[in-house]
C-alpha cells in the first residue's frame, strides 16, 4: 500500500548546529532544562566568592582543600542520584557513612585487621544495610521514606554500640590514611587528566562517527569541538592550578571514576535503563516485564554502598572516626547535591553528573564561607536558599513539561 | 469459488469467569483471524474489559478453552499471552513518559551487546529499528527521541501500537483506543488500526464509539451482561441493529457467517 511509503516526519534531529540549537530550544520549551542553569549558578557562585576573597578561593591550596571537602559526600550523592531516579529517596545515606566508618575503625584499630580488609567490610557493610533496607521497603510495600528514617535512627544507634565507651577512634593504618592522603603530581595527574578528558571527548566523537555511519542524525561537528575545548580546557587548568600546591587528591580521582562509571551505567546499559523506567512510571515498566523490586532493591544496595565509601574517604581525611560521624549536614548535603545537580525528586529525571556538579556548588558555598569568615548561622542559610532555589527550577521546569506535554 | 482463508489466529470457546457473585463472562466465544479487524462492542458491564484480561493472560477463565493458532493453550499469566504473540495496548497506554520514543518501544526488550542487566545498550540498532517500524505504520512524530510526555494523545496511542507491531505480534487488542482523543487524533489511530491489519495482523478493537467501530472494522462481536449475542459483518449489519443487540431490545440471532466460509462449497 502506498501509505507505508517512507515519512520524512518521522527523522533523527536536524543535522548541523542549526538543528543543535533547535533541539535544545525545544528540550527546555519542554521542562528538560539540563545542566544549564547549574552551571551558571556555579559561575555566579565562583565569581562572587573570588572577588570577596580577594582571589584567595580560587588559591591553589583552597583549591586542594575543596576537592578533598567535595569527595565524601560528592561518593554519597552518586547513589542518592539513583535514588531519587526511582522517585524514592534514602535518609540513611548519611549514617550509614558513619556506621559504616565505624566498622572499619573497629576492624582495622581495635581488631587489628589489616586496612585494606577492614574497608573491604565496610563497603560489605553498606551493601548490606542496603539489601535488607530495599528488601523491606519492596516486600512489605512501606514508602523508603519511612523505612529509611527508622534506619536513620538505628543505624545512629548501631554507630554509637560499635564504638562502644571509646567514643573516637583515632586511625594511624597507612592504607586507610592513604585514602585520602594520596595526591597526584606531574605525569600521573596529567595522565588521569588526559584519560578523563579522553573518554569524555572520545565516546562522544565514537558515538557520533557511528550515527552518521549508520545513516542517523548526530551532533555537529562544531558544538562536539567546542564542549571538547571547553571540558579540555577546565579540566587542563583544574590540574595545573591543583599541581601549584599537594596535586591531585586520590579520593577527586575516585569520585570522578566514579561518576563516569555510574554515569554508563545510568544511561547506557540495561539496568539504567530500567532504573529510569521505574521511576518514570512503575505500571510501564512492570507490564514491559522490567522486575520492577529486583531494580529497587538494586539501586537501594547500591547507595548505601556508596556512602558506605563515601564514610570511608572521610574518615581517612578527618583520621579518625566518632560518634558524630555521617551525622548533621552530611545526609542533607548529599541529597541537595544531587537535586541541585538537577536530579528531580520526582523520579526519572537527571544525571549521575547531577552528583558532581551539586557538590561543586554545595562545598564552594561552604569552602567560600569559611574563607569569608562567615558564621555558620549564614552558611545553612544560603545553602537552604540555593537548595529551594534549585528545587523551585525543577518544579517550574516540571510544569512547563506538563503542558508541553498537553 | 473457494477463497483460501486462514483459520482463526485466536479463538474462544465457552468462556466463563465469575468474580464472587458477579458472573461477568458466561459462556462467550470469539475469535479473530489474520488481516482482520474485529471489533468488540457492548453496554458497560458488558464483559468487554473482562474478556480482554482473560485473552491478555491477567485473568484466567474459569471454564472454557483458549485456542491459539488452532492448538488449545492455556494462559498462566501476562507473559505467556506476551509469548505467543498477543498483545495489548491499554487504555492508560503503559508507557514511561519520561523516557524517548526508542526507550519505549524496546522498554524491557532493550537490544544489547549481551544479555546481562549491565549490557551496554545498541542504541544505533534500537533507533534504525523504532524508525522503520514508524514509517511502516507512517505514524508522525518530530523524532524518534522526543519523550513521550511531548507527545500527543494520538501519538503516544501509535507508539503503544508500534511497540506491538515491533514485536511482531500476531494479535494485536486495543482497549478504547481513542477514548480521550481528538477528531484528528481519532482518525489518525483508525488510520494505524488499518494498516496494522494490511500488515497481516489480527486486530480487537474495543470500543464504545459505533463511528469507530464501523469506520475500522471487518466483523463485529457483541456482548451483552456478559454474554455472546452474536458476530455480524460490519458491511451489512446497521447501526440500528447493533444498539438492538447492545442494548437486548432485539435478541441477537442474525448472527451473519464468515462471508469467506460462506462462500465454501459444503
Amino acid at each position: 500500500m502506498s501509505t507505508m511509503a517512507d515519512d520524512p516526519r518521522v527523522l533523527a534531529d536536524r543535522p548541523g548546529l542549526i538543528g543543535t540549537l533547535a533541539t535544545y530550544r525545544s528540550r527546555i520549551a519542554r521542562g528538560d532544562i539540563g545542566q544549564l542553569p547549574v552551571l551558571i549558578g556555579l559561575l555566579v557562585i565562583w565569581l562572587v566568592f573570588y572577588a570577596a576573597s580577594g582571589g584567595t578561593f580560587f588559591s591553589p591550596f583552597n583549591l586542594v582543600n575543596l576537592a578533598l571537602q567535595m569527595a565524601a559526600v560528592g561518593t554519597i550523592a552518586v547513589g542518592v542520584v539513583f535514588v531519587l531516579l526511582l522517585g524514592e529517596i534514602d535518609l540513611t545515606v548519611g549514617i550509614v557513612s558513619g556506621l559504616c566508618a565505624g566498622v572499619m575503625a573497629v576492624l582495622n584499630v581495635k581488631m587489628g585487621l589489616p586496612g585494606p580488609v577492614a574497608v573491604g567490610a565496610a563497603v560489605v557493610s553498606g551493601t548490606a544495610i542496603g539489601l535488607v533496607q530495599g528488601l523491606w521497603i519492596t516486600r512489605f510495600r512501606i514508602p523508603s521514606f519511612v523505612v529509611t528514617l527508622a534506619g536513620l535512627i538505628g543505624w545512629q544507634g548501631a554507630l554509637l554500640y560499635v564504638l562502644g565507651s571509646t567514643g573516637t577512634i583515632n586511625l594511624r593504618d597507612p592504607f586507610i590514611t592513604s585514602l585520602a592522603g594520596t595526591f597526584f603530581t606531574g605525569w600521573v595527574a596529567a595522565a588521569l587528566g588526559v584519560a578523563f578528558v579522553g573518554y569524555l571527548v572520545g565516546t562522544s566523537y565514537l558515538v557520533r562517527s557511528r550515527r552518521l555511519t549508520a545513516g542517523l542524525g548526530a551532533e555537529s561537528m562544531s558544538t562536539l569541538a567546542v564542549r571538547s575545548v571547553v571540558i579540555a580546557a577546565f579540566v587542563a587548568g583544574g590540574i595545573l592550578a591543583l599541581g601549584q600546591d599537594r596535586g591531585v587528591p586520590l579520593s577527586l580521582a575516585f569520585l570522578v571514576g566514579l561518576v563516569v562509571l555510574m554515569d554508563h551505567v545510568a544511561k547506557r546499559t540495561r539496568f539504567g535503563r530500567m532504573v529510569f523506567a521505574v521511576g518514570g512510571s512503575r505500571e510501564a515498566a512492570r507490564r514491559a516485564g522490567i522486575p520492577v523490586s529486583a531494580v529497587r532493591v538494586a539501586v537501594f544496595a547500591l547507595a548505601s554502598t556508596c556512602a558506605a565509601w563515601g564514610g570511608v574517604l572521610a574518615a581517612s581525611r578527618l583520621l579518625a572516626v566518632n560518634q558524630s560521624a555521617g551525622s548533621g549536614d552530611v545526609l542533607l548535603n548529599a541529597i541537595a547535591a544531587a537535586v541541585i545537580g538537577g536530579t528531580s525528586l520526582f523520579g526519572g529525571r537527571g544525571t549521575v553528573w547531577a552528583a558532581l556538579l551539586g557538590i561543586l556548588v554545595i562545598q564552594s558555598i561552604s569552602n567560600g564561607m569559611d574563607l569569608l569568615s562567615l558564621d555558620s548561622s549564614v552558611k545553612f542559610m544560603i545553602t537552604g536558599a540555593v537548595l529551594l532555589v534549585a528545587v523551585t527550577i525543577d518544579a517550574i521546569a516540571r510544569r512547563g513539561r506538563e503542558v508541553a506535554g498537553a | 469459488m473457494t477463497v483460501e482463508r486462514p483459520g482463526p489466529l485466536l479463538e474462544l470457546r465457552g468462556i466463563s469467569k465469575r468474580f464472587g457473585a458477579v458472573q461477568a463472562l458466561t459462556d462467550v466465544r470469539f475469535e479473530v483471524r489474520p488481516s482482520e479487524v474485529v471489533a468488540l462492542v457492548g453496554d458497560n458491564g458488558a464483559g468487554k474489559s473482562t474478556l480482554i484480561k482473560v485473552v491478555s493472560g491477567i485473568f484466567a477463565a474459569d471454564s472454557g478453552t483458549i485456542l491459539w493458532q488452532g492448538a488449545e493453550t492455556v494462559l498462566h499469566g501476562p507473559a505467556d499471552a506476551v509469548a505467543l504473540g498477543i498483545s495489548t495496548v491499554y487504555q492508560d497506554l503503559a508507557l514511561a513518559d519520561n523516557l524517548d520514543v526508542v526507550a519505549n518501544l524496546f522498554l524491557g526488550r532493550e537490544v544489547g551487546s549481551g544479555g546481562g542487566v549491565l549490557a551496554t545498550l545498541d542504541e544505533i540498532s534500537m533507533e534504525q529499528r523504532s524508525i522503520s517500524v514508524l514509517r511502516r505504520l507512517s505514524v508522525k512524530i518530530p523524532s524518534v527521541r522526543t519523550v513521550i510526555a511531548a507527545l500527543s494523545g494520538g501519538q503516544r496511542q501509535a507508539v503503544a501500537a508500534a511497540r506491538s507491531v515491533l514485536w511482531e505480534n500476531k494479535v494485536v487488542l486495543l482497549d478504547e483506543p481513542t477514548a480521550a482523543l481528538g477528531v484528528g487524533q481519532t482518525h489518525e489511530v483508525l488510520e494505524l488500526v488499518r494498516r496494522l491489519r494490511d500488515d497481516g495482523r489480527g486486530v480487537v478493537l474495543i470500543s464504545h464509539n459505533l463511528e469507530d467501530v464501523f469506520a475500522v472494522a471487518d466483523r463485529i462481536t457483541v456482548l451483552r451482561l456478559g454474554r455472546y449475542v452474536g458476530t455480524y459483518d460490519a458491511k451489512t449489519v446497521t447501526r440500528e441493529q447493533l444498539v438492538s443487540y447492545m442494548t437486548g431490545a432485539m435478541p441477537g440471532t442474525a448472527e451473519v457467517p464468515l462471508p469467506a466460509i460462506a462462500a465454501q462449497p459444503t
